[in-house]
């Protein structure tokens, strides 16, 4: 008798001690992932400092802007802007965000164009050598551009491209970044082969199963193929460099290197960082439009 | 009589087959065409080009002349610039890829723990990588390490009298492997991807074994990602190795101070575009393109000893 009464006794005990540990516990873990937070705001506060900074100054009259740590601006101001807009007189900024556009609007239809087709090819049909072809394809995603560079630039000074967005543009609709050629592939082999033999039996073309249910279903793919394009052209700056060197057909980063010259470093910070910014803009607006897709396809590089 | 009937169907297939084989490769070879004509016009060609120049003095406005080995030589044994460029570009891509590694991977393990803003942080992370290639970030870091820059105002703050990072011969490089790293997020997103492959139950079972958070990263997380961190090293590597435009923003196209930020394709750029040396550029690329093959052939060798591919008996 006396062990039964006290065995329940030990389990209502234990119940407490549980509860009480658990409570804790939960407590604990509470206090973790607020500490975690604060770790991952004060890292992100650090690394976005300089941009939040820059954005700030660009707002600030330019003789407040040195010495100046802090993020409210006490006098705003858009002089910076006007200033960095006109800095090169008939030639503005806006003269380069078009020649910028231009050429990434381009490159993003050439690259569109002429990746789907080849991954077409490569993830939905039959042929000779294809396994032949499609190692070259994956080869040509390491090499680095310097080892073509040159006798490409010999061969479009010949011909009189250069200074024109020719040899920026030309080679994107002949899918000469691979590397959405082979994200292309992935995606498109992930899709079910049931319409397509559908399409088939009802006796479409290659080409109508192409244009009428693959392009069609590969919609994130190709979102992602435009924005990293749009991306990866609009802050190239090496290509830029070679190919382009009259003022008025400059693009943005090409034009904000010719304003570092012109301001001479130091003396107009106020206007270079106006105009670093809105440099920046597109980007990240673009980013912000696309961003659930551009994630998944950064994650999607690697496997599928 | 079975064998018979078969027999026919399979002949009937294959008669009916082989055109349609034939429809199928033609079709294949003219969505290939434009790739084609890239691959031989802008890739093949050039490549096979520039190994043919690089035993050339081609200077753009004279017929080359055939030289042998020199350019090579010359870099090999004399050109004390080269040199510089190889040491400044090993350092960099030495520092910024297993720096960029820890942190990558660090914060997306913190991240893949269930916090609350998961995709809020993400985006956050990824923005430096998205505008970090950029002239303008370029600009922005001059003066952010400038004399007169932000980084010296907030040391200052602390009582620290700073310089000038930029101008420092033993600081500059620096400056660009940290901008190099603050860029770790595409490594980040790539890696959340990979974390979130990882069963729970993995994890439920190591806690019931009295194993802790510490136990648990070192003996089933970091196992199971080495593959990822063997994808991102690559990436980084032949990424970083090309880098570029930071290198000249940063110095003003010089790769000084001293050459203390000459990366190895800002020297190919002034060779071959600023002192018109392509013969000598185009040696300087096949060298590069060697280097990265050596390197990229080093890590994958490495990957036997370090990377987990799972139990394959």
């Amino acid at each position: 008798m006396a062990t039964e009464t006290k065995k329940p006794d030990k389990a209502a005990f234990d119940q407490a001690a549980f509860d009480l540990t658990r409570r804790r516990r939960r407590r604990v873990r509470a206090v973790k992932r607020l500490g975690l937070h604060v770790l991952l705001l004060g890292i992100l506060c650090i690394m976005l400092y300089p941009v939040i900074w820059m954005t700030v100054s660009s707002f600030r009259p330019e003789d407040e802007i040195f010495g100046n740590i802090g993020l409210i601006p006490e006098n705003f101001t858009l002089e910076n802007y006007v200033n960095g807009w006109t800095l090169f007189g008939d030639v503005t900024f806006g003269t380069f965000f078009i020649n910028s556009f231009i050429i990434t609007g381009l490159a993003i239809i050439g690259n569109l164009l002429s990746a789907s087709l080849a991954a077409y090819a490569f993830a939905r049909l039959e042929f000779p050598l294809k396994r032949l072809w499609f190692a070259l394809m994956l080869g040509s995603i390491m090499l680095p551009i310097h080892a073509q560079l040159i006798p490409q630039y010999i061969f479009f000074l010949q011909i009189g491209w250069v200074n024109t967005i020719l040899p920026l543009v030309v080679p994107k609709f002949l899918a000469t970044d691979a590397f959405f050629v082979f994200l292309m592939v992935q995606f498109m082999r992930s899709l079910p082969p049931e319409l397509e033999e559908a399409a088939m039996i009802d006796g479409a073309s290659h080409w109508q199963r192409f244009w009428r249910i693959i392009i069609p279903l590969s919609l994130p793919a190709l979102v992602t193929t435009a924005v990293f394009t749009f991306i990866f052209t609009y802050n190239d700056f090496f290509s830029q460099l070679l190919y382009l060197s009259e003022t008025q057909k400059l693009t943005i980063p090409v034009g904000l290197r010719l304003f570092l010259d012109a301001s001479g470093g130091d003396s107009s910070f106020g206007g270079l960082f106006a105009m670093v910014l809105l440099s920046i803009g597109p980007v990240l607006g673009f980013f912000l439009a696309s961003q659930r897709l551009l994630v998944r396809g950064v994650a999607t590089q690697g496997f599928k | 009589m079975v064998s018979k009937s078969q027999q026919l169907a399979e002949r009937q297939i294959r008669r009916g087959a082989s055109p349609y084989r034939r429809v199928e490769h033609r079709a294949a070879y003219l969505f290939l065409l434009p790739w084609f004509v890239g691959l031989i016009g802008i890739t093949l060609i050039p490549l096979l080009a520039s190994f043919v120049l690089s035993f050339t003095d081609f200077d753009v406005f004279n017929r080359p002349n055939f030289i042998g080995l020199e350019n090579y030589e010359k870099l090999l044994t004399g050109d004390r610039r080269f040199d510089r460029s190889l040491m400044v570009t090993a350092r960099y891509v030495g520092f910024s890829v297993p720096l960029i590694l820890v942190f990558s991977l660090l914060i997306a393990v913190v991240l893949n723990r269930g916090l609350a803003g998961l995709a809020i942080y993400r985006s956050l992370f990824y923005i430096p990588s998205l505008i970090g290639a950029s002239v303008g970030i370029g600009i922005l870091w001059r003066e952010v390490f400038g004399a007169d820059g932000v980084f010296n105002e907030i040391l200052a703050r602390f009582g620290i009298e700073g310089m000038s990072w930029i101008a420092n011969p033993s600081t500059a490089l620096w400056t660009i492997i940290g901008l190099n790293v603050w860029t770790f997020g595409a490594s980040m997103v790539i890696f959340l991807a990979a974390l979130r492959q990882i069963p729970e139950s993995y994890y439920e079972a190591a806690s019931i074994d009295g194993a802790n958070a510490w136990q648990r990263f070192w003996r089933i997380t970091l196992p199971l990602i080495t593959p990822v961190v063997l994808f991102n090293a690559v990436l980084l590597a032949i990424g970083s190795f090309q880098s570029f435009t930071q290198a000249f923003v940063v110095s003003g196209g010089a790769g000084g101070p001293v050459d203390s930020t000459l990366l190895y394709s800002l020297y190919l750029y002034q060779m071959g575009f600023q002192q018109l040396d392509m013969g000598y550029a185009s040696a300087m690329a096949w060298l590069l393109l060697v280097l990265i093959a050596v390197l990229t052939a080093l890590i994958f060798w490495s990957a036997r000893y370090w990377v987990f591919y799972g139990d394959r008996n």
